[in-house]
C-alpha cells in the first residue's frame, strides 16, 4: 500500500448516457524491460480485439501516474470543449479536429464509430486538468508510458461493468508480477454518479464445488479423486479434495473469467489428462434411423433426374433483385422475396424465390461446353410468409434447363411427364392427377408457356423462356425450362 | 433434423445456443442480417425468458455472463450461420417429450456467412452435423463416434486437440494425418453441448449431448485436388468435371479401414 491515500477517479453523471462504467488500479514500482513493455502494449491491444469488443465493451488506458497528480475525474463533454495534445502529437486538437484527423489512421479510424456522433464525448482529467485520455479513442501524450515508467495509472472505461472488471483484472494480474512487491497491486477507488464508491480491481477468487465423479463421468475416465485435484492445480485451477473424500474444493482465481460452470472444469481436466489418452467408447444406446422424408424424396429425384440424361447443378441460393426480378420481367415488390440488410455486393441483395437464374447463369459461364446443355437442380428457395415464427420459409423445388440449337419444349414437357410417373401421379384432372394448362408469364415466349396442377394445386410452370430474359442472361440460343415445387408430393 | 428454414431468428442462431449478445460472431462483418423480414414474429415465451436468466443472471449451476440481455437482439432475423440452429431446434422439440428418449440426429445443409470471400470461402456453403442424446455420454464416446464416423469417410489416424466454441465445453478439434500433403489437417469440430444451452430447454439434468461438424466442401477439396472453390459450387463450376466425375467410394479406396463391424 503506497504512503498516502489511494487514488480516486470520480464518474460524473455525464457519462452515463454515453460511456457509464470505468474502474480502476495501480502497478506500482513497477520494472519495465523493452520486452515488458512490448508486451504490456500488446496485452492491450489483444484484449482491446476480443473481451473488449473492439473497445466497443470496454477501453483500456494506462498512464504514468508520477506526470500526474488525482484524483481523477471521468466526465462527458461537448467534443469542442475537449482540447488536449494527444499520444504521439507535438501540438493541441480539439476533439472535433481529431475525429477528423484520425479518419485517415488505420489502425484508430475503426473506433471512432463508438462516439463519433454523440452530444458529448467521454474524457478524463487530472485535479489540474491534464487530460488522461479519451476513450475509446486515444491517450493523451502527457502520460506516456516509456521503459522507464515506475508507476502506472490503469483505466477501464465501457459500456460492460462485467468486462470491464475482468479486463482490469487480467492486466493487473499479468504484470503485477514486475512490481517491485511482486504480486501487489494498489487498489484504487471508484466514486460512482449517485455517490457510492468501491475500490478496484475486485480480484475475486471464486471456490467452486464438484464432485471427482462428475468429472469421470463426463469425460469417461476413472481417476482418484486427488489425481484429479493434481490435474486441475496443474491448469492453475488450485483444487483439493475435501469433505468425504469425493468432493474436490477448486479454487478459481480472477485470470480465470471463463470458468463460469462446472463443464469448464471438467474441459480442464480433460486437458491436463489428455485428449489422446482418453479411451474411446461408443454409445450403447440403439437408435432406429429414419431419413427426413423431404431429403428422402429428393435424392431419389436426382438419381432419375441424371438418368433423364440432366447434369445437375449446385448454385447460390443469395442473388442480385436483378436475377429474380428484372431479368424475368418481374418487379421486385411481386417476388415476395427475403431482402437481406447491408449487402457488400449486388451479389447478396435478396434469397432467390426460384432456382432459374442460378441454372441459367450455370450456362452462360459453361458457354463452350457441347450442347444440349441439360442442367437441373433440386433444392430450397426461399419467400416470405408470416405464418412462419421467422416470417419466412423455403419450398422445395425442382428446377430443369434444356438450352440447345432448338427450345426443346418437348423434352422439357417429357421430363415432367416422367417425373410426374416417379412420384406416381397419373395425367388427368382426377384428385390426384396432374395436367397442363396453357397460361402466360413475362419470362415465356408467348404461346410457349403452360402452368402445372397437380392434386388440386398450380405446382409451378413449364415453357420456352422468353428471348429478353435469353439476353439478359448473357445467352444466346433458346431454352426450355420447367420449375416445380415438390412438397405437394410429400 | 429439419434444416428447410435458412432464415433463421438471432434467438435459435445465437442466444438458445448460449452464445452471447456482445459477441464478435453477431457483427454485420460475420452475419447475413435481413432488412425484410427483420425480425421473427414469434418465440417460445417462457423458454425464451429461461435463455435471458441464463445469460444474464446465471443459474442451472452457472455464473451466466452478466449482462443485460435483449429481447430486440434476439429477434433479428438472420442468414443462419451454423446449422447447429437447427440442432437447437431439435433438441428443444426432444426436450419437450417426456419421458426423455435417446436420440440421434444428423443434417447437411447450406449455411451463410458474411466474411471475406476467396479462394476457398463463398459466402454460402454446407455443413454435416451429428448430434447424440443420452444419459451418461463422456467424452471418450464422442472420440468413439467421430473415430466410427471419419472412418467411413475413409479418414483415419485421428488427433484431438482442445478447442473453443460458445456453446461446447469441453470442445475438440479433430484432426487427421493427410498422406499427400504430408501434414496434420483439420477435419472437424466437436463437444459436448453446455449446461446453460440444454437445461433451459427442458432436457434432464443427466443427459449429455454430444455433437460434431465439419464442412462439406473443404474434405471435398482436399480428396479432388480443387483449388478454387467456385470450381464445385455455384455457377461457375466446372461442367467437365461434373460430367467426367467417377463414383463417390469411400469405402472402396485402397487400404481401406475395418470399423468395428467388419472386424
Amino acid at each position: 500500500m503506497p504512503n498516502g491515500e489511494i487514488q480516486k477517479l470520480i464518474i460524473t453523471e455525464e457519462t452515463a448516457k454515453i460511456r457509464p462504467y470505468a474502474v480502476a488500479a495501480v502497478l506500482r514500482n513497477i520494472k519495465f524491460t523493452k520486452d515488458r513493455y512490448d508486451s504490456f502494449i500488446e496485452l492491450q491491444e489483444k484484449l482491446h480485439q476480443n473481451i473488449c469488443r473492439k473497445r466497443a465493451l470496454v477501453a483500456i488506458g494506462t498512464h504514468d501516474l508520477d506526470t500526474l497528480s488525482g484524483p481523477f475525474t471521468y466526465t462527458a463533454k461537448r467534443p469542442s470543449d475537449i482540447k488536449f495534445k494527444p499520444l504521439n502529437k507535438t501540438k493541441e486538437y480539439t476533439a472535433c479536429e481529431l475525429m477528423n484527423i484520425y479518419k485517415t489512421d488505420n489502425h484508430l479510424k475503426h473506433y471512432l464509430h463508438i462516439i463519433e456522433n454523440k452530444p458529448l464525448y467521454p474524457v478524463i482529467y487530472d485535479s489540474n486538468g491534464v487530460v488522461l485520455s479519451m476513450p475509446p479513442i486515444i491517450n493523451g501524450n502527457h502520460t506516456k508510458i516509456t521503459v522507464n515508467t515506475r508507476n502506472v495509472f490503469i483505466e477501464c472505461t465501457g459500456t460492460d461493468f462485467t468486462k470491464a472488471k475482468i479486463v482490469l483484472d487480467i492486466i493487473v494480474t499479468m504484470f503485477s508480477e514486475y512490481c517491485e512487491n511482486q504480486f501487489t497491486v494498489e487498489a484504487a477507488e471508484v466514486v460512482f454518479p449517485n455517490g457510492k464508491s468501491s475500490t478496484f480491481p475486485e480480484l475475486a477468487y471464486r471456490k467452486e464445488m464438484v464432485r471427482a465423479d462428475l468429472i469421470n463421468k463426463k469425460v469417461g475416465i476413472r481417476e482418484t479423486p486427488e489425481n484429479i485435484a493434481k490435474l486441475l492445480t496443474r491448469m492453475y485451477l488450485k483444487s483439493e479434495v475435501i469433505g468425504d473424500g469425493n468432493q474436490i474444493e477448486i479454487e478459481i482465481p480472477p485470470t480465470r473469467a471463463d470458468v463460469i460452470h462446472a463443464c469448464d472444469i471438467v474441459e480442464d481436466a480433460a486437458i491436463a489428462y489428455g485428449y489422446n489418452n482418453i479411451q474411446m467408447a461408443l454409445p450403447k444406446t440403439y437408435t432406429i434411423a429414419n431419413q427426413f422424408p423431404l431429403n428422402k424424396l429428393t435424392e431419389l429425384l436426382r438419381y432419375d433426374m441424371a438418368a433423364a440424361g440432366f447434369t445437375e447443378a449446385l448454385t447460390f441460393a443469395l442473388c442480385s433483385q436483378e436475377d429474380i426480378a428484372d431479368k424475368l420481367g418481374l418487379d421486385i415488390s411481386a417476388t415476395n422475396a427475403v431482402h437481406i440488410s447491408n449487402p457488400k455486393t449486388a451479389e447478396f441483395q435478396v434469397a432467390r424465390t426460384t432456382l432459374l437464374p442460378g441454372l441459367l447463369k450455370t450456362i452462360a459461364a459453361n458457354r463452350k461446353m457441347p450442347l444440349p446443355l441439360k442442367l437441373f437442380e433440386i433444392s430450397d428457395i426461399v419467400i416470405k410468409d408470416s405464418s412462419r415464427d421467422v416470417g419466412a420459409r423455403n419450398y422445395r423445388h425442382l428446377c430443369a434447363v434444356y438450352y440447345n440449337k432448338n427450345p426443346g419444349f418437348e423434352i422439357i414437357h417429357g421430363l415432367l411427364d416422367r417425373i410426374m410417373q416417379l412420384l406416381d401421379v397419373p395425367p388427368g384432372e382426377k384428385k390426384r392427377g396432374y395436367v397442363i394448362k396453357a397460361s402466360e408469364g413475362p419470362a415465356f415466349f408467348p404461346g410457349r408457356c403452360a402452368e402445372v396442377f397437380a392434386r388440386g394445386q398450380s405446382i409451378g410452370k413449364l415453357g420456352v423462356l422468353h428471348p429478353d430474359v435469353i439476353t439478359k442472361f448473357e445467352l444466346n440460343m433458346p431454352c426450355s425450362t420447367l420449375e416445380i415445387n415438390i412438397e405437394p408430393f410429400l | 433434423m429439419p434444416t428447410d428454414n435458412f432464415i433463421e431468428s438471432s434467438f435459435w442462431n445465437f442466444d438458445a445456443l448460449f452464445q452471447p449478445q456482445q459477441h464478435p460472431a453477431r457483427d454485420q462483418h460475420d452475419t447475413f442480417f435481413l432488412k425484410d423480414p427483420a425480425e421473427a414474429l414469434q418465440l417460445p415465451t417462457d423458454y425464451v425468458h429461461r435463455v435471458k436468466r441464463v445469460h444474464s443472471h446465471g443459474g442451472y449451476g452457472s455464473q451466466g455472463y452478466k449482462y443485460n440481455w435483449k429481447l430486440d437482439e434476439a429477434r433479428k432475423n438472420l442468414l443462419r450461420t451454423h446449422t447447429t440452429a437447427a440442432s437447437a431446434r431439435a433438441l428443444y422439440r426432444l426436450a419437450q417429450k417426456k419421458p426423455f428418449t435417446p436420440a440421434k440426429y444428423f443434417s447437411i445443409d447450406r449455411v451463410f456467412r458474411n466474411e471475406t470471400l476467396d479462394a476457398t470461402h463463398l459466402a454460402e456453403f454446407h455443413q454435416i452435423e451429428g448430434v447424440v442424446a443420452d444419459h451418461g455420454l463422456t467424452l471418450g464416446h464422442l472420440m468413439g463416434v467421430l473415430r466410427e464416423f471419419f472412418t467411413k469417410l475413409g479418414i483415419t489416424q485421428l488427433r484431438f486437440k482442445p478447442a473453443y466454441n460458445p456453446y461446447t465445453e469441453p470442445s475438440m478439434e479433430v484432426f487427421s494425418y493427410h498422406q499427400g500433403l504430408k501434414k496434420w489437417v483439420e477435419v472437424g469440430n466437436s463437444g459436448l453441448f453446455r449446461p446453460e444451452m440444454l437445461l433451459p430447454m427442458g432436457l434432464p439434468e443427466n443427459v449429455s449431448v454430444i455433437a460434431w461438424g465439419l464442412s462439406l466442401e473443404r474434405p471435398t477439396m482436399i480428396k479432388y485436388n480443387i483449388n478454387n472453390i467456385r470450381e464445385l459450387v455455384g455457377h461457375k463450376v466446372n461442367l467437365q468435371m461434373v460430367y467426367d466425375s467417377p463414383l463417390c467410394r469411400l469405402d472402396a479406396e485402397q487400404g481401406s479401414p475395418q470399423t468395428q463391424e467388419t472386424t
